[in-house]
């Protein structure tokens, strides 16, 4: 660098300077021209045009709801639809006295109290221009001397309007969802996505379920209507309409006729099922009984209904499929097998000494196996036919918790298995790291034995249970559950498909896998857990029982002992896929307090896969089994305490 | 001895800037009262955040520019700091991180950053002055690319552009060499597809909602068609004050703040508009003035940002008004209603005054 560039010439400098400042002047006038240009343009050549837009600026842009996508099981039958019907709605914004004019109109069509208190909560929840339904589902009588009487109120209409109507009531409930009223917390969710404007107009968003994962589809594209209107916001005539587009249809891969044998197999027994079609994760049934009826929900629960359902002992909201957390007991079992086949830790054919407990070596604390006596010489093949435990005590101890974990987390445990429904939850799937990171201690070998057998502090849903089964069924590969099978695009009638997701396979050998699966086949033999279940199957079905602890239960004392103790039973487990050697269906199924899984969760798989692979008439055997009960109603279910808890919170 | 201590006071006061600012602030709370729906107390809040920006513009006036220069670092810092703050523990509303809590006290830090970033800027120049080279300027980049940064992520992309103007102002002035800007101005045409993936869907909306307003009447493009719809029918003399129907009809989306222009242009029609660019023209003219007669690099550069800044605000928000930039919202100076916005700008109006009345005293 020279030194004369070094030297700060000022006054060259300013120069500079003053030139730059005379041409960000020379900008700031270009810039005022253009805006002057503009003006001129808009008020001067444009001024009738707009002076025109502006007087009739009583032309209004109203939105036109798009009707709602419709929900489908996979052979087309109706889960949610719309229908239309007559509402009489008031403009709060144009009528000076609200109640006196409620009142008046109280004297030509029926309004109860719990129209007008639902009237008051919409207004004090409303937005602005929001015209408000007094009355929903008008008949025609009323609507004929509502249309004589209209001159007496203005800002008062009768409008036609679509309804969600979901015409199976509780079946498949929590898998539908149901759709409820927007409200502030919605209205600020839709803001930040850049969707408001699409929600101009509409009132209804999905809140639970398929409702809610796929409001997107189902919503539509809001229209747009160029009104009219008169001194009193009236519309006089239209003057330009574009067309809303009506919401997706889904088609669900839910079979409804299977959905409702299983939730039938339930009785009026509390627990959750999901079957899984293994090659595709698509779900043909999921359960979580007790279930609701949706179509409460649709123009505003009320409060006793509300409180039936909020404080039922039972929780019914509670969808127990994905959200339901049990420890997974000796369904685990077949799993821990294949992971010590797959590490090489044990083969078919090698032998353990049970003598009815598990100890470590020096000490005195015994693991005990539910047979007291113990089941003496065990291989693989017994451990599962007889759900031997000191068999997995020692695997689990020699695998190590961290070996355990890596290996089942390949068939989906301890995360979320990606299904299209909001709110799952991901369970626990034990590690040193996880208990580092929950607890801030140290893992002890006596809870890696205990893991072994699915218990300590594993935490599974049954949907994750139905998801690793399958992939099991499988050889292996985990794909995605998923419950919609196809989309069809109202906009230009096309049909998408959703393709199975492969999410991960853990490339079960052939002989490990076979060595398993004859195991689980025998399960439903003579001689295995689930023999009374599995009599007389015409297929080969490979499944695996399971018990879950329940333990510290918080209880209130109002409650019967009776009652108590029932709380206090073991959950029953099944896992199971048939045909065994081509699976078609893969499930789970946990029965709240239902005791021992063989006799109480292994007859709800068997009617369900009877169903599915022979078909509605034979569905004999399994009936012997388990009578059929009709499914709980919201309205019976028993008042509760809201203390009360299950440990699977 | 009164009118002595007055006279004091007033005595850095620019009169011809502070006659065009009260001009402007009597016609901004006259279109207010209109604006609000002839609401009394909407106007007289404004009125009272206007004499604390008075009060704020006198006090800085008073102060020699070698002192700000002084604060300029720290200043910048401590907005950095808070901006940083935002986007730890900042308040959500709306979906934008923007307020940040400090105890009893709610302060937008973007709105201090406006200030602070063209200070830094010429503080900075100041700084290297005796051997400014390239290297100087990248670090002047640097300087505001953080912030800027920073207040995009919010996201409040209009702000974000504004101080990005306003820095760039600071480095156009400072003599960044054509070739760079040329340089600067291609490369950022090829970085505009980038750019756009970056955008929020809400934020591309706009932009397409500007080029069809009608693809979108429900949404962003409604508030375009009917303010478009107030200025065009507003005519040549317009309808009269309090007379607007728009605004009063409630077809006007915030119609008290960044769209209050359209209720002007609605009342006041062309000439109106032409007396107001007038006003504020001059106003950015005069204090263009300062600048060019400032004494030190930092005067010049801090003068010449602030009055280019201005005048962005009213290209900005009179062309969202009138339908040819996005919708983004920006206030117009000194009619818009809102206090933090109005203090900001008074304060760099005060700086103005201070540049020019010590510019007298401190000769080189």
């Amino acid at each position: 660098m020279n030194s004369r560039s070094r030297v700060y010439d000022q006054a060259l400098s300013l120069h500079a300077y003053r030139n730059r400042l005379q041409i960000a002047t020379f900008a700031i006038f270009l810039g005022c021209g253009l805006l002057f240009l503009r003006f001129f343009w808009l008020q001067i050549f444009q001024y009738e045009h707009y002076r025109t837009l502006a007087e009739a600026n009583r032309i209004t842009i109203s939105p036109v709801v798009p009707s709602r996508g419709i929900i489908m099981d996979r052979e087309g039958r109706p889960l949610a639809n719309n229908y239309s019907a007559y509402t009489l709605e008031i403009m709060p914004y144009q009528v000076d006295d609200l109640d006196e004019t409620i009142d008046a109109l109280s004297k030509i069509v029926d309004i109860t109290p719990r129209d007008r208190r639902r009237f008051h909560k919409l207004y004090d929840e409303s937005r602005n221009f929001d015209s408000l339904p007094i009355r929903n589902r008008l008949s025609e009588v009323e609507v004929a001397k509502f249309a004589v009487n209209r001159y007496r109120f203005p800002g008062v209409e009768i409008r036609a309007r679509l309804f969600r109507n979901y015409p199976e009531g509780l079946t498949a409930s929590h898998l539908i969802g149901y759709i409820g009223r927007i409200n502030d917390n919605d209205i600020s969710k839709l803001d930040d996505a850049g969707l408001l404007p699409n929600y101009r107009g509409s009132e209804h968003l999905g809140k639970v379920g398929i409702e809610q994962s796929y409001e997107r589809e189902l919503h539509g594209l809001t229209g747009s209507e160029q009104l009219e209107t008169d001194a009193g916001g009236r519309a006089v005539h239209s003057l330009a309409r574009k067309e809303p587009v009506s919401g997706n249809d889904l088609t669900l891969s839910i079979d409804l006729g299977l959905q409702q044998v299983a939730e039938n197999a339930f009785g009026n027994r509390r627990g959750a099922l999901v079957a899984i079609e293994p090659s595709t994760g698509e779900v043909l049934a999921f359960v979580s009984q007790p279930g609701f009826d949706p179509n409460l929900f649709v123009d505003g629960i009320d409060q006793a209904n509300w409180e039936n359902l909020n404080q039922s002992i039972d929780k019914p909201l509670n969808n127990r499929a994905s959200r339901g957390l049990y420890p997974p007991g000796s369904t685990i079992k077949p799993f821990m097998a294949l992971a010590g086949l797959q590490t090489k830790h044990r083969t078919p054919e090698s032998v353990i000494q049970d003598p009815g407990y598990f100890a470590f070596p020096g000490s005195s604390h015994r693991y005990r196996d539910w047979k007291p006596e113990g089941h003496g010489t065990v291989d693989l093949h017994r451990s599962i036919v007889q759900s031997c435990d000191t068999y997995y005590y020692t695997l689990a101890n020699e695998l190590g918790i961290d070996v355990m974990h890596d290996y089942l987390a390949q068939f989906g445990f301890g995360e979320k298995t990606g299904i299209d429904l909001e709110g799952e939850l991901p369970g626990v799937l034990p590690s040193r790291a996880w208990k580092k990171t929950r607890f801030h201690q140290e893992w002890f070998g006596g809870e890696t034995v205990i893991s072994g057998i699915g218990q300590g502090y594993n935490q599974m849903t049954p949907l994750q249970m139905a998801g690793a089964v399958a992939a099991l069924a499988n050889g292996g590969k985990f794909y995605q559950p998923h419950i919609v099978k196809s989309i069809r695009e109202s906009a230009t009638g096309n049909r998408r498909d959703i393709k199975p997701v492969l999410v991960r396979d853990a490339g079960l050998r052939e002989e490990d896998f076979n060595a398993v699966r004859d195991a689980m086949v025998d399960v439903l033999l003579p001689g295995g857990t689930a023999a009374q279940a599995g009599a007389g199957t015409p297929y080969k079905f490979a499944g695996k029982t399971g018990t879950a602890q329940v333990v510290a239960i918080k209880q209130n004392e109002k409650y019967v002992e009776s009652r108590v103790k029932e709380r206090n039973r073991d959950h029953a487990w099944f896992v199971g896929f048939a045909p065994a050697d081509a699976p078609r269906i893969a499930l789970a199924v946990l029965v709240e307090n239902g005791g021992h899984g063989g006799t109480s969760a292994a007859p709800i798989a068997r009617q369900v896969v009877d169903y599915w692979l022979l078909g509605k008439k034979a569905n004999s055997p399994a009936s012997d089994l388990e009578a059929d009960t009709p499914p709980a109603k919201p309205g019976t279910t028993k008042p509760s305490d809201e203390n009360e808890e299950h440990h699977n919170d | 001895m009164i009118k002595r201590w007055i006279a004091r006071i007033m005595a850095p006061l620019d009169p011809s800037l502070l006659g065009l600012i009260l001009s402007l602030m009597a016609l901004g709370l006259a279109v207010l009262y209109s604006a609000s729906g002839r609401d009394m107390m909407t106007v007289i809040g404004q009125a009272r955040s206007m004499m604390i920006a008075l009060l704020g513009m006198c006090v800085l006036a008073h102060i020699p520019p070698q002192y700000l220069m002084r604060l300029a670092a720290p200043a910048y810092l401590f907005g950095l700091l808070m901006l940083i703050g935002v986007a730890l523990f900042g308040e959500v509303s709306h979906g934008a991180r923007r307020w940040l809590h400090l105890g009893p006290v709610r302060i937008q830090p973007s709105e201090f950053m406006k200030l602070a970033l063209p200070i830094a800027l010429a503080a900075w120049f100041q700084y290297r002055e005796e051997s400014l080279n390239f290297r100087d300027f990248l670090v002047a980049l640097l300087l505001f690319i953080i912030p800027v940064g920073l207040i995009a992520k919010q996201p409040d992309l209009g702000t974000a552009l504004l101080i990005a103007s306003s820095g760039c102002f600071a480095l156009f002035l400072a003599g960044l060499s054509w070739r760079v800007i040329a340089l600067a101005v291609v490369s950022g045409a090829a970085a505009l597809p980038v750019a756009w993936t970056f955008l929020h869907d809400y934020q591309r909306q706009r932009v397409l909602t500007l080029i069809n307003p009608a693809s979108d009447p429900l949404g962003a493009g409604y508030h375009i068609i009917q303010s478009t719809i107030s200025v065009g029918s507003g005519g040549v003399f317009g309808k009269g004050w309090l007379s607007g129907t728009q605004a009063h009809l409630d077809f006007l989306p915030e119609p008290t703040t960044d769209f209050i222009f359209a209720v002007f242009c609605e009342e006041f029609g062309l000439l109106g508009e032409l007396i107001l660019l007038a006003l504020l023209v001059s106003l950015v003219i005069r204090g263009l003035r300062i600048a060019g007669h400032a004494s030190s690099v930092f005067n010049r550069l801090a003068a010449g940002a602030i009055c280019l800044t201005l005048f962005t605000y009213t290209f900005v928000n009179m062309g969202m008004v009138a339908g040819i930039l996005p919708v983004v919202g920006v206030p117009l100076p000194f009619i818009s209603y809102g206090g933090t916005s109005l203090i900001t700008l008074m304060l760099g109006q005060g700086i103005l005054m201070s540049i020019r009345y010590h510019r007298t005293i401190v000769k080189r």
